[in-house]
This record gives structure tokens, C-alpha cells and sequence, in this order.
């Protein structure tokens, strides 16, 4: 029970804190409305073809988007020593991960709900017929993004080339789940049901969220204290 | 050492006697098809070297004796040179036989995922500069990026299974010869391998001693 109560504590503070400055949700929004825009650049987009790709793109802005949240998750900690003070207190490695995971997939969540009608309205996508289905691959996929982000912003905290470093050590370990969140959201934002193939690849999310969960608890300990 | 070095160089020269002159040429795609002799092992090579370090790693974290980090950073960097044989002579092969570079077949994408992932490896060692903290925090990285390796190959697998394949193998089997000759080549490669990591450790230990010297200098 305290363990929980320890995850719930760590998010809760994750998000007061982003709350009242707003500064990491401010980047990480007009970051994904900026991709958005230049999409419109980068192909002459009419419905048809934007729905086809719909997942590839809507991944991209929140692949992109996410890893801004996700960098300063623990190097903000570094300033006055509050990840010292973190982790000496009673909060175990683990739930203090699990904490920051938990406070920023809540806010990669709200970057990506409030993407989605802009993207709806921007490419003309009706994207709301299988809202629920929709919702749990939001979830699911975020979750791996958000493990996989917060371990390596663990790991990166203390390296001066951190903004640098993030990107090209979790972008390529987060392949097998961003490919599986793709392919899920296509056909999904098209208002197909989740059935057949699909159902697979929803098994693929969930492996993915289940051995990354594990093996980010296994070390986590090791990287935050030696 | 230096046994093991001829050894590779007089199994290759061998190999290399039998494969051009011996073996005939393939019937569908002519002499090109010998690439393959070096192409695969290459890659058997790399995983070899990418599981050893996944092995090294674990040890590190668990016994904290730096040698175990010099062991995982060699076969770390000799996999990726393998690996970037395999590629490079995957992508000769192609263009000659399938008249283009790359294609987004699930073996070359899943092989520069992997790559990639490696690559990430190496520029995290340049980031860090303190060894122990160096030699922690790549010994996750590499036990993170093996525990992908499997769902890559899977998870890419399936999704070109549900596409049409751009290009399909010309031959569905080959000749009792032509496998055994991929198999007794990967022998020389693996030799080979091991030879480089003896010298990437030896260095990694002078380094290490270099860097003791200088810090002794300084406290001087």
C-alpha cells in the first residue's frame, strides 16, 4: 500500500510542479502543433491519403512531442540537490520511477488529446468513431514511450550532452512499439473496429509495455544509486 | 594471439581457395552469389558479439570489476564492425542481383535497427567521462537494447509479412556444399572477432592505466 501511495505522491508532485509553471506542456504542445504544420509542407494532403498515413503521422508528432516531456524528468531534480534528497528518502527507486512515468504519461496524454482535433480539423480526418479503442492504444502506447523516456532520462540526468543523447539512445529502442501503435491507430482513426490483425498488434503493445515495465524496475535502482 | 590470427588467415585462405574455385557458380545468380559466405557468418558474428556484451554487462553490474566493462565495449564495437559488413555486403549483393541498394525487407531493417541501437551504445561511452559511471550506465544501455533485439525482429517480421514482399529470394534451397561453406567460413570470422577483442581490451586496459598515471601526476 505505501508503495502505491509512494507512486501516487511522486506524480502528484511531478504535476503540481508542471502545473504551476507549465513550462514543459507549453514546449511540448506548440512542438507538436508546429510538426503538424509542417506536414502540410512536406506532402498536399487530401483526406484520402491522410487517413492512410494518419498513424504514421500522428506517432511522429507524438514521438517527438513526448520526448521533450520526458527529458527534463529527472535533470530538473539536479538543481539544489532534490534528487539526492529524493533518493534518500523512503520512496524506493522504483516507486519514484513509477511515479515520474505516471506523471508524465498523464501529460503526454493531454499533449496528445488536445493534438487530435487539431489534427482532425487541420487534415479533415474524422477521428472520434472508435474513441475508446482509440483511447486504450493512446494509453498503452504512451505508457511504453513513457518508460522507455523516463529510464533514459534517468540514465542521461547527469550528462552534459543530455538533450543531445535522448533522442538517439530512445528513439530506436521505442521501434517495436511506435510500429505497433501505428499500425493500431490507422485503421482505427479510419473508424475501423479492433479485430483480426489488429488484435495482434495490440498484443505486440501490451508485450512491449510488460518487458520494458520489467526490466526498467530491474535496474532502475542500479542507475539512481549505483 | 598470434596463433589464433594465423589460424583465421590459413582457414580463410582455404576457404576462400574452395569458394573461387571449387564451388560453381550459382544457377540463378552467377558468381555474386559467393557474398553470401561472408554475409551471413558477418551477421552471426554480430549477435554473437551483441549477446556477449548483454553478458558482460550483467556480470559488470553484479561483481562492479571494470575489466567485465572493457570485455562488453569490444565485443560491442566488433559486433557493429560485423555488423556493418553484413549490411554493406547485403547491400552490394542487392544491387547486383536485385537492381536496387536497399529495400525495407524485414532481415535489412530489423539488422540496421539493431545497428542503430549499438550505435546509441558507443555515443553514450563518449558522453560520459567519469569509467565507473561510464561503465554503469552503458552496462543498462546494453542489456536494454538486447532485450529489444528479439521484439524488433519479431514485431518487423510481421509487419512486412502483411505487405506484399518488394522482392522475393531467388532459390528456395541451397546446396549441402554451399552450407557447409557458410558455416566453415563463419569459423575464420569468429576467430577473427576474437583476435580484435584481445587487442580493443588490451587498449582499453592501457587506457585505463593512462588515465590512473595522469591522475596521479596531477595530484602530484
Amino acid at each position: 500500500m505505501a508503495f502505491v501511495r509512494h507512486i501516487l505522491v511522486v506524480a502528484w508532485k511531478d504535476l503540481h510542479l508542471e502545473l504551476r509553471t507549465k513550462e514543459v506542456i507549453n514546449a511540448s504542445l506548440s512542438f507538436a502543433l508546429v510538426i503538424l504544420l509542417l506536414f502540410s509542407f512536406a506532402f498536399d494532403p487530401t483526406a484520402e491519403q491522410t487517413r492512410e498515413i494518419s498513424g504514421g503521422l500522428l506517432w511522429l508528432v507524438f514521438a517527438f512531442a513526448g520526448t521533450l516531456i520526458v527529458n527534463r524528468s529527472f535533470s530538473r531534480e539536479l538543481s539544489n540537490d532534490c534528487l539526492d534528497a529524493l533518493i534518500v528518502s523512503p520512496v524506493s527507486g522504483a516507486a519514484l520511477f513509477l511515479g515520474k512515468c505516471l506523471g508524465n504519461v498523464t501529460l503526454l496524454l493531454a499533449v496528445e488529446l488536445i493534438s487530435l482535433p487539431v489534427f482532425g480539423a487541420f487534415y479533415n480526418v474524422p477521428w472520434t468513431r472508435q474513441f475508446c479503442p482509440l483511447f486504450l492504444v493512446l494509453g498503452l502506447a504512451s505508457w511504453g514511450l513513457a518508460i522507455i523516456g523516463t529510464m533514459f532520462s534517468a540514465l542521461t540526468a547527469n550528462l552534459k550532452l543530455r538533450e543531445l543523447m535522448l533522442p538517439v539512445l530512445v528513439y530506436p529502442l521505442m521501434i517495436p512499439g511506435l510500429m505497433a501503435a501505428i499500425q493500431l491507430t490507422t485503421p482505427l482513426v479510419a473508424g475501423q473496429p479492433l479485430s483480426g490483425d489488429l488484435l495482434g498488434w495490440l498484443k505486440l503493445l501490451v508485450g512491449f509495455d510488460v518487458i520494458f515495465t520489467a526490466l526498467a524496475l530491474a535496474l532502475v535502482e542500479t542507475i539512481l544509486v549505483g | 594471439m598470434i596463433f589464433l590470427t594465423g589460424l583465421a588467415a590459413v582457414l580463410l585462405g582455404r576457404n576462400l581457395y574452395v569458394m573461387l574455385l571449387r564451388l560453381p557458380d550459382e544457377a540463378m545468380q552467377g558468381p555474386i552469389y559467393r557474398i553470401i559466405f561472408f554475409h551471413v557468418p558477418s551477421a552471426w558474428t554480430a549477435f554473437t558479439g551483441f549477446f556477449a556484451a548483454m553478458v558482460a554487462s550483467i556480470i559488470f553490474l553484479a561483481k562492479k570489476d571494470l575489466r567485465f566493462d572493457a570485455l562488453a565495449v569490444s565485443v560491442t564495437e566488433v559486433g557493429l564492425a560485423f555488423g556493418a559488413a553484413n549490411l554493406i555486403t547485403g547491400m552490394i549483393w542487392g544491387r547486383i542481383i536485385w537492381g536496387i541498394w536497399w529495400t525495407w525487407d524485414p532481415r535489412l531493417t530489423s539488422m540496421l535497427i539493431c545497428w542503430l541501437l549499438y550505435l546509441g551504445y558507443l555515443m553514450l561511452r563518449r558522453a560520459v567521462e567519469e569509467p565507473i559511471e561510464r561503465a554503469k550506465l552503458s552496462a543498462v544501455l546494453s542489456i536494454f537494447a538486447f532485450a529489444d533485439v528479439p521484439v524488433v525482429f519479431f514485431s518487423i517480421k510481421w509487419w512486412r509479412t502483411q505487405h506484399p514482399q518488394p522482392v522475393v529470394w531467388a532459390g528456395g534451397s541451397m546446396d549441402l556444399a554451399m552450407w557447409n561453406m557458410l558455416f566453415l567460413n563463419w569459423v575464420p570470422l569468429l576467430l577473427l572477432g576474437v583476435v580484435l577483442v584481445a587487442v580493443r581490451m588490451r587498449q582499453e586496459e592501457a587506457e585505463r592505466e593512462l588515465a590512473a598515471l595522469r591522475r596521479r601526476a596531477h595530484a602530484l
